[in-house]
């Protein structure tokens, strides 16, 4: 098979490779803020709940958390294409170890930054959004940018639930012809290139967020 | 829709098959981190190299194999390395696919403990006129690996998560036999709610290990022998 012909096909898994992520990583974000902020204010059952979601998810692996929605969620009755089952085990998987990130941000921000609102008699709503949130964001980012990168190398796994991303095609070529070294070194620069566009968008993201707070650094 | 109940029974019968498939796991995990360690020290020694170039290659190399999937360097490795004449068993591809992909993640972890230890250590092994070998057994390894552990104990646990991806190319670990189990008998819900539960267990286990065994490492160092 020409290589052009390899390259293009590749790059139509490449395009259903980053639909996934585009739909997962909001999800992931959604989960990671929901949980992570009710797992530090929410009141006591609420609270376990989102403790038994992070600890799932965290502890068992991503491959199990798919094939468990993919297999064993159509005999409840709940039956789900490929594509939302691998959308959902990989944003709550990612969103659960966001969680976790978002936790340590928000009790990084100086203790005197809570006693100061306080002192200032703000609401508990405007302390957290307006004081304690917006600084804890600048220090979220560069490890959200970790679990982006994280994010993009999962979506491989809905291969193995048929879904025909980058990953399942480059198996499919490979079985098919004989130019494997070909086929997975387009493949492996393709993910490689995803993944430094998003570590430098990241970047981009956190210089623009910790404009104005003062901070040190070399650039 | 078909209806719908846990059977103790079945989880009894499937219960061996998926324990012993549990071995297999387990093995893979410790080569491939026995490997992971290795590769995790060449790679944080060559960043510190005296050639420029070797230091900037090790770098692009590490970010390489750290941002592309495992699933993908699995395949890689299982479809590309008998083009070169290496035909290896589906587990000992796994285990070198891991010790690689975890090795780029750990060498992150050494090297930042090796940066850790203070500059007049490095100056004192010096003045001693310690040979570099000398300098690292004696004077910064002993003192680096206590702070190491921790990160290093979580890689490894992450790494026994994604021993699953393994099923791909074959190897009859615990998801294999439970899909497998799952599609004999068409019901899904005990054999892989069993495994998830048992990686819980597992990962749970190993990360109390990691804690005990890094209280056993005096903070001030140790001789190594």
């Amino acid at each position: 098979m020409p290589f052009g012909e390899i390259v293009s096909i590749l790059l139509e898994g490449t395009w259903v490779t980053l639909k996934i992520v585009a739909f997962a990583l909001p999800l992931a974000a959604i989960m990671a803020f929901t949980f992570g902020l009710l797992r530090m204010y929410a009141p006591k059952p609420i609270k376990y709940v989102s403790v038994a979601y992070i600890e799932f998810f965290r502890g068992t692996s991503a491959l199990i958390q798919l094939y468990w929605i993919y297999f064993v969620l159509p005999f409840f009755g709940v039956s789900i294409d490929a594509m939302t089952a691998g959308v959902l085990a990989i944003g709550l998987n990612i969103g659960a170890y966001g969680t976790e990130v978002v936790r340590g941000a928000m009790q990084s921000v100086p203790k005197g930054q809570y006693e100061a609102s306080v002192a200032l008699n703000f609401t508990s709503s405007q302390r957290l959004w307006r004081i304690l949130m917006p600084q804890a964001l600048v220090n979220m980012i560069p490890p959200f940018g970790n679990l982006a990168i994280e994010l993009v190398k999962a979506t491989s796994l809905v291969s193995l639930i048929t879904i025909a991303d980058l990953t399942y095609r480059a198996k499919s070529l490979a079985d098919m012809t004989l130019q494997v070294t070909e086929i997975f070194a387009v493949v492996l620069v393709l993910y490689f290139v995803i993944a430094q566009v998003l570590a430098f968008s990241f970047k981009g993201i956190e210089k623009r967020l910790s404009r104005g707070l003062g901070r040190g650094g070399l650039d | 829709m078909i209806s719908f109940d846990w059977e103790w029974a079945f989880v009894l019968e499937i219960l061996p098959m998926i324990l012993s498939a549990a071995k297999v796991t387990l093995l893979a995990t410790l080569l491939g981190s026995i490997l992971a360690i290795l590769v995790g020290l060449s790679f944080a020694l060559l960043r510190r190299s005296k050639l420029v170039l070797l230091r900037v290659v090790t770098y692009w190399v590490v970010e390489f194999v750290r941002s592309t999937p495992l699933l993908v360097q699995i395949f890689f490795l299982y479809y590309v390395l008998p083009e070169f004449g290496i035909s290896m068993s589906p587990l000992l591809t796994g285990v070198l696919a891991l010790g690689l992909h975890y090795g780029a993640y750990l060498s992150e972890v050494f090297r930042s403990g090796i940066d850790g230890i203070e500059k007049g250590q490095w100056e004192a092994a010096r003045a001693l006129n310690l040979t570099t070998y000398d300098t690292y057994k004696d004077i910064v390894l002993p003192q680096a690996i206590r702070p190491m552990i921790p990160a290093t104990g979580n890689y490894i646990i992450a790494m026994f998560k994604e021993t699953p991806q393994l099923s791909a190319i074959t190897l009859l670990e615990m998801l294999q036999v439970a899909k497998i189990i799952g599609s004999e008998n068409f019901r899904y819900l005990e054999p892989f709610t069993l495994v998830g539960i048992l990686y819980l267990v597992f990962s749970l286990v190993a990360a109390y290990g990691i804690h005990c065994i890094e209280r056993r490492f005096p903070k001030e160092g140790f001789t190594l022998r």
